[in-house]
């Protein structure tokens, strides 16, 4: 099986706060990541290949820094990795990151699965997956929490899909997209061979030239939405810490949830 | 393409700007500020220089003005299993401040395979839609994402509306993104604000980014129609029902077969606990305090008496007390309660971000500088498993339970 697997660098959120003095975004350090639910993606395409057979290709797109997680999809035993940087993919909105990714999935070619995260921590969107399925015209399984079983023969997958109030199970043909949630796997350390092997390899940088990729449609220019304004959410302050013995403090707060109407 | 400029003689070299960047692209070089290749052109650097020294260059696309071809707000009317989903009644509530002020008309769109939808038309109406497009079809028995995008591309293609809202669901976030691509437009995803600049009409979306760190207002430019974003449930308030509105239907049928729907449903396995985190009014949640899988009994038999559902932290579900379905947080569930119970949770900015925005947060936990009593409306300092039993012990006597 040929398996795709995509990546995206975020910053490590818990280091993105606010300065209460001036009320902007602070930083601190630059701390990247791999966005957590790509890691369970990465899990699964490895997973999948030690059970059917195949190889995995994991591709990036991001600033040069970038090649950081790919070199740790590597270090874990993933069989190619690509870069896809360059100043036009700049900018990009879901729309051109789909287009971008689903492009470099066709000049790879022959892809039976195609694995994403549920979505990244930054953007929070959960739009990519969908986007590349629907660029690649082929299928796509959101919210998948469980691949059951994958016939690379008969070209079908079964899989579990956690929604709100249970677990879907859905049959597909291959190739399809699927996106992942957390916990569907436990995602494997490198060994220190891997991390040797991973420091040593070159990876490849694609730019929009070498996928060939129309330049209208990536980066800013392919995006149609834009950020007019960032701004800091009003914090919700703090509001009493009840004072007093147990025996007191409980019928207190009972009272004012009472009082709330909320409790039926 | 736009440019992010910085005009070193301006620049007093402060770094204000440095750490306000989410993507770290901004650092000194020979003591003024200067901006690589990992900026997004996002803006937040703009307002923080205290002499703007900064400007973004943006496009011109973006001051150029609408056809005109594309009219009206239309909402996904979701329906789930003989029910149609709250949000969508919400969005209609705010979809009706939406058309008002751009001054057009507020109309619903619903697919089915026509078990019920008279009744589903009905609550449209009532809640608001003026007119309501329907595509019946026996392969929108059960929600899959090939017919109902399908349903909702043609449908949209055909009449052009100027804005489609649907609800953030598994559902609504599952075809949103397969109909937005289709059509090659844009999308802003969990909007928690919506509405119109009185100037050139457009539609303003507002969303957290960054696990709700940061705020983002997001517009369309404006070749790109309709302007389509998803709204979680509970955001919007539920708008009045009025059984006497009277409003259109217009069909249309799906141009869809069943060998073309590439997916089957084989089963459905309900969740092990009645109450759902999402539509959950009240949830009463444990965190690592609870100390083991039998420490969350006093969780749940609190939500029992409550008829709240039970929610848990990201380190409980991590040690395997709990089942992943019940995580609240950055990389499990947002949820928006009425009231939000935390049992012996800390309150990292990770878990905040998936309940900060709960009407009323009580905080119980051993530790007075615990980070939700930041968030909290009400705290107890305790221990819980001394608080949380009187409590439901106090409910029950008030409740008559």
């Amino acid at each position: 099986m040929k398996i795709a697997v995509c990546l995206k660098q975020v910053p490590e959120t818990t280091e993105v706060k606010i300065n209460p003095q001036t009320n902007t975004l602070m930083r601190e350090g630059v701390a990247s990541i791999t966005n957590p639910f790509d890691e369970f993606a990465l899990e699964e395409g490895l997973l999948t290949r030690e059970k059917y057979g195949g190889e995995v290709h994991v591709m990036s797109m991001g600033p040069p820094q970038a090649i950081e997680i790919l070199k740790n999809a590597l270090a874990v035993g993933a069989d190619k990795v690509y870069l896809l940087s360059d100043p036009a993919f700049a900018g990009a909105d879901t729309l051109a990151t789909a287009y971008t990714l689903a492009k470099t999935i066709e000049k790879i070619g022959g892809v039976d699965l195609v694995i994403c995260g549920k979505q990244a921590i930054d953007g929070d969107t959960a739009q990519v997956g969908p986007g590349i399925a629907t660029r690649l015209g082929i299928p796509q399984l959101t919210y998948v929490a469980k691949v059951r079983e994958i016939d690379p023969a008969k070209k079908k997958i079964v899989v579990e899909r956690m929604l709100e109030n249970g677990r879907e199970v859905v049959e597909c043909s291959l190739p399809v997209v699927i996106t992942v949630m957390k916990d569907i796997n436990e995602p494997r350390l490198p060994s220190l061979l891997g991390i040797k092997k991973a420091a040593k390899a070159t990876i490849p940088t694609w730019t929009a030239k070498e996928i060939g990729v129309d330049e209208n449609r990536v980066g800013l220019k392919g995006s149609p939405t834009w950020v007019w304004k960032v701004f800091s959410p009003e914090s919700r302050g703090g509001g009493e810490i009840l004072k007093g013995e147990v025996t007191e403090t409980v019928p207190l707060l009972v009272n004012k949830l009472m009082d709330s109407k909320f409790v039926k | 393409m736009a440019r992010l400029l910085i005009d070193a003689k301006t620049c007093t070299g402060c770094e204000a700007c440095i750490p306000s960047c989410p993507f770290g692209a901004l650092s000194m070089k020979d003591k003024v500020a200067v901006v690589d290749e990992k900026c997004t052109f996002c803006g937040a650097c703009v307002d923080v220089c205290p002499v703007s020294a900064i400007t973004l260059e943006k496009d011109e696309r973006a001051t150029a003005v609408a056809s005109g071809d594309y009219k009206d707000v239309w909402i996904y009317i979701e329906h789930e299993r003989g029910k149609v989903s709250n949000v969508a009644f919400e969005l209609l509530g705010q979809g009706r401040i939406l058309a008002d002020a751009v001054g057009c008309k507020l109309c619903g769109f619903l697919l089915s395979d026509g078990d019920g939808v008279e009744g589903f038309v009905k609550e449209a109406v009532a809640y608001g839609a003026e007119k309501v497009y329907v595509s019946e079809s026996p392969i929108l028995k059960e929600y899959r994402t090939d017919p109902y995008a399908c349903g909702a591309i043609n449908l949209i293609r055909k009449y052009k509306p100027e804005i489609v809202l649907i609800g953030a669901t598994t559902q609504g976030r599952d075809f949103a993104g397969t109909v937005a691509t289709s059509i090659e437009t844009g999308l802003t995803a969990d909007c928690t604000g919506l509405d119109i600049d009185p100037e050139s009409k457009q539609l303003r979306q507002t969303r957290p980014a960054f696990g709700g760190n940061i705020m983002a207002t997001i517009l369309d430019y404006p070749q790109y129609r309709p302007q389509m974003a998803t709204v979680r449930p509970k955001v919007f308030p539920m708008p009045r029902r009025d059984d006497g509105r009277k409003g259109e239907v217009i069909k249309e049928p799906l141009p869809m077969t069943e060998e073309q729907v590439r997916t089957k449903i084989v089963d459905f396995l309900k969740g092990a606990e009645g109450v759902n985190l999402v539509d959950a009014e009240i949830i009463v949640s444990g965190g690592r305090g609870v100390g083991n899988p039998d420490g969350f009994k006093v969780v749940r038999e609190l939500a029992a008496v409550l008829k709240a559902a039970v929610g848990a932290s990201r380190a409980t579900v991590d040690a395997g007390w709990i089942p992943y379905e019940h995580q609240v947080g950055q990389t499990g569930r947002t949820v928006r309660p009425k009231i939000y119970i935390a049992c012996g949770i800390s309150g990292a900015i990770q878990h905040q971000a998936g309940m900060k925005t709960s009407d009323i947060i009580v905080a119980i936990n051993k530790d007075p500088e615990a980070p939700i009593f930041k968030i909290a409306t009400y705290g107890i300092v305790g221990d819980l498993f001394a608080v949380v039993p009187m409590l439901t012990e106090e409910f029950k006597k008030r409740l008559g339970r």
